[in-house]
């Protein structure tokens, strides 16, 4: 029996310093902890495309063309780890974890990029567009007998940014075959009229803020420019040009945008908690049950250790709730000790030995540990599924996997490692010591 | 041995009591729900100069905003929550709030459309009930080789509703004073508030059918109140080390994640209390068939008095 315990020792020695390694070191490439969101700042974002006027039967293609587009837009960004999925039938999920961008761009990256030309509409007409220059209806030319709309569809893929003689920023296009054929028809009609520039439900505005249309003064066949943007829009705009437009509208379902500093704070916050908490269970554990206190203030040092190395490892993104499920599994990681060693105090009143006592302990407290921590699993395995079946999953989900890996690692602390620590202890001078003691002191 | 089980009627009128309140708040305030469950808009912003949250009240109901609720952070910052906000909405509010106060940086931006909303209240209903059969069945299985398994069951059952019902109650409360809301993380406390409240349970239970089996004593109150004693010790230590990390999450982590320290705080206590005073006692109640006197006031507390 020595030699056996000895044997485990070693192997929860071994086991610790792997884990204290682990996370040290860097582990598959990966140096730090995998932080969620909420912790680490960042964009999550759901969308909904619009599959209305979509064929049934192509609605998969078009979200596939949706992710694609998506992440031509957000590689450039140099986001580590981005999310960019489909999600059900219509969704599609966006997580971008530490990046930071304003409102303005957070918008571009979901806009459609396809900008349509418009004409004014007489009095009568239906008008599709209106803002301070009119009522606009689109522009539109005939290609082989069939009447079609004039719209950035028809340009090449070569659009750029450049400046005019006087310094203002202009975009310059050039219309693939069909456009050309459309642009000249149009041009030709709206001589010395405007021609309005929109991009879906609103007018392309300028950096002064008004709508932009310009005064058609020539017929244009081939290249074109528009002017009056901003640096920033009309670099963003020829990006997105050429990249790609998006083939279905997108609307946002969800949004959660934290800035990065805000979450440095709660790591901090939390880790404090975290050290906190462990030194008042530690603390107490010492002050009640003394010698046995100890063992399981070390065992509880060992949890500490094996549970984040575990979640290094898997990785388990790490959530505030997370950190929550985590800190709560402390408090729970301690109920087996106290449940063996109260336990054990019954057992040395009815006059059995120290070593004895520790096993017995053990031994009865076990059903008692088994039973209760069942239930804690299956909630957890609930949440699970709840956080796995929504939106705001993040939160949910984090808690019950910490807390199902916390209360899992704490039941093997808790036996394995509790034990063998106090089995080192029968027989000494100081395990005569402790059995007095722990006898005496306590309550009832 | 203390006559722990002799006062369960001073236990029953406690938590009935507490209950009782809770019942009248849900009636008059009834419960706030977080933009998750009820979709809108949440603004954290950090203002560069002070501003005082009556001042920021009245400037968010004159900008159109009347049923917005400003709340303060333990960080400083304020939380502002509206209705869903366009793009254009939201800048315009950050400029107006700008042009008013100052420079002001958003920490944090949340928003939850009608159709999330709906999915996320429905599916958390319905992990709720499964969470509730889930650990019927589990309570049922664990006690499966007591004489009466089904009593154990029930007993355990509402002994978490007790706690569910007692967090409830208080958050209703909380809500109507200081507008605190049933939110995701809320559902996520009350679940894991549960679990933990028939982990207690359970351990007392698990001492009773130990004494039973060992024949302590053929009166099955003798045998109840010694279980309820010999575990009282492990009940009262587990309560308090988990007691003591909540409160360093509380004290320490803030507001974000207040609501939820403050579930778990209350559940804890609650669950801590039923699964000592109220669960164990009702089986000698059911046992004793003793339900009459929970309908005669008078004689409620003859055995304590």
């Amino acid at each position: 029996m020595p030699g056996r315990n000895t044997l485990t020792l070693i192997v929860i020695i071994v086991l610790f310093i792997l884990a204290v390694c682990a996370l040290i070191f860097p582990v598959f490439g990966r140096e730090q902890m995998r932080l969620g969101l909420d912790l680490q700042g960042g964009i999550h974002m759901v969308y909904r495309a619009d599959l209305s006027q979509v064929e049934p039967g192509e609605e998969a293609d078009i979200i596939e063309g949706v992710v694609a587009v998506l992440n031509n837009r957000i590689n450039p960004l140099g986001v580590t780890e981005p999310v960019i999925q489909k999600q059900g039938r219509d969704r599609i999920l966006v997580e971008l974890p530490g990046l930071s961008i304003t409102d303005k761009e957070k918008e571009r990256l979901s806009r459609v990029a396809l900008l349509e030309f418009g004409e004014l509409a007489a009095e009568d007409e239906e008008a599709k567009w209106e803002n301070e220059l009119g009522r606009w209806k689109p522009a539109t030319g005939v290609i082989n007998g069939q009447e079609k709309e004039l719209t950035s569809a028809y340009f090449k893929e070569n659009t750029y940014v450049d400046q005019d003689r006087l310094g203002g920023i202009i975009l310059v296009f050039e219309w693939n075959e069909e456009g050309s054929k459309l642009s000249e028809q149009i041009t030709a009609r709206l001589m010395n009229q405007p021609l309005g520039i929109f991009e879906g439900d609103a007018s392309l505005l300028g950096e002064d803020g008004r709508p932009i249309a310009p005064i058609v003064r020539a017929k244009i066949t081939h290249r074109g420019q528009i002017e009056g943007l901003s640096y920033k829009e009309a670099d963003s705009l020829s990006k997105q040009l050429n990249a790609g437009r998006l083939p279905v509208p997108l609307e946002i379902l969800y949004d959660q945008t934290v800035s990065p500093i805000l979450g440095a704070d709660f790591v901090d916050m939390s880790i404090r908690a975290g050290i906190i908490g462990i030194i008042l269970v530690m603390l107490f554990m010492i002050a009640y049950y003394r010698l046995p206190g100890v063992l399981a203030s070390l065992a509880l040092i060992f949890y500490g250790a094996l549970v984040l190395a575990i979640f290094k490892l898997i990785p388990v993104t790490l959530t505030l709730a997370g950190l929550g499920g985590l800190i709560l599994s402390v408090g729970m990681a301690v109920d087996a000790n106290v449940l063996i060693f109260e336990r054990m105090k019954e057992e040395f009143r009815t006059g059995r030995t120290l070593g004895a006592a520790i096993e017995a302990g053990f031994e009865r407290a076990w059903t008692a540990i088994r039973d209760s921590n069942g239930t804690t699993f299956i909630v957890c395995g609930i949440l699970y599924w709840l956080g796995s079946s929504i939106v705001a999953s993040a939160p949910v989900k984090g808690f019950a996997l910490t807390l199902f890996i916390g209360v899992a690692v704490s039941m093997f602390t808790a036996i394995v490692v509790t034990r063998t620590l106090l089995r080192l202890f029968v027989g000494t001078a100081l395990g005569q010591r402790t059995s007095r003691i722990i006898v005496y002191t306590g309550r009832n | 041995m203390l006559g722990l089980l002799g006062k369960r009627f001073w236990f029953f009128l406690i938590s009935g009591g507490v209950i009782l309140i809770g019942i009248i708040s849900l009636a008059t305030f009834g419960l706030k729900y977080g933009i998750e469950f009820s979709s809108g808009s949440m603004m954290t912003v950090d203002f560069e100069q002070e501003v005082s949250q009556t001042e920021l009240e009245q400037t968010i109901v004159d900008l159109g905003y009347a049923n917005a609720i400003i709340q303060r952070t333990g960080a400083g910052d304020f939380l502002i929550r509206t209705g869903e906000l366009t793009r254009e909405e939201k800048t315009a509010l950050k400029d107006a709030l700008a042009s008013k106060y100052g420079g002001l940086t958003e920490a944090e931006f949340y928003s939850v459309s009608p159709m999330v909303a709906t999915e996320t209240a429905q599916n958390a209903a319905i992990a709720v009930a499964v969470a509730a059969i889930g650990i019927l069945l589990y309570v049922t299985w664990a006690f499966h080789r007591m004489p009466k398994p089904f009593r154990y069951g029930t007993c355990a059952i509402i002994a978490l509703l007790h706690d569910a019902l007692i967090a409830l109650g208080i958050f209703s409360i909380l809500g109507g004073i200081l507008n605190w809301e049933i939110n995701l993380m809320f559902i996520t406390g009350i679940l894991a508030v549960i679990g933990y409240s028939v982990n207690n349970t359970v351990v007392v239970f698990d001492r009773i059918r130990e004494n039973l089996r060992m024949g302590v004593s053929p009166d099955f109150e003798v045998v109840v109140n010694n279980s309820m004693v010999e575990t009282l010790g492990r009940s009262l230590n587990t309560s308090l080390t988990t007691l003591f990390v909540i409160l360093a999450l509380l004290l320490f982590v803030g507001a974000t994640i207040m609501n939820f320290a403050v579930v778990l705080l209350i559940g804890i206590i609650a669950g801590t209390f039923s699964s000592v005073c109220i669960a164990p006692p009702l089986l000698v109640v059911w046992e004793k068939g003793e339900w009459g006197r929970f309908l005669r006031p008078a004689r409620i507390f003859q055995r304590s008095a």
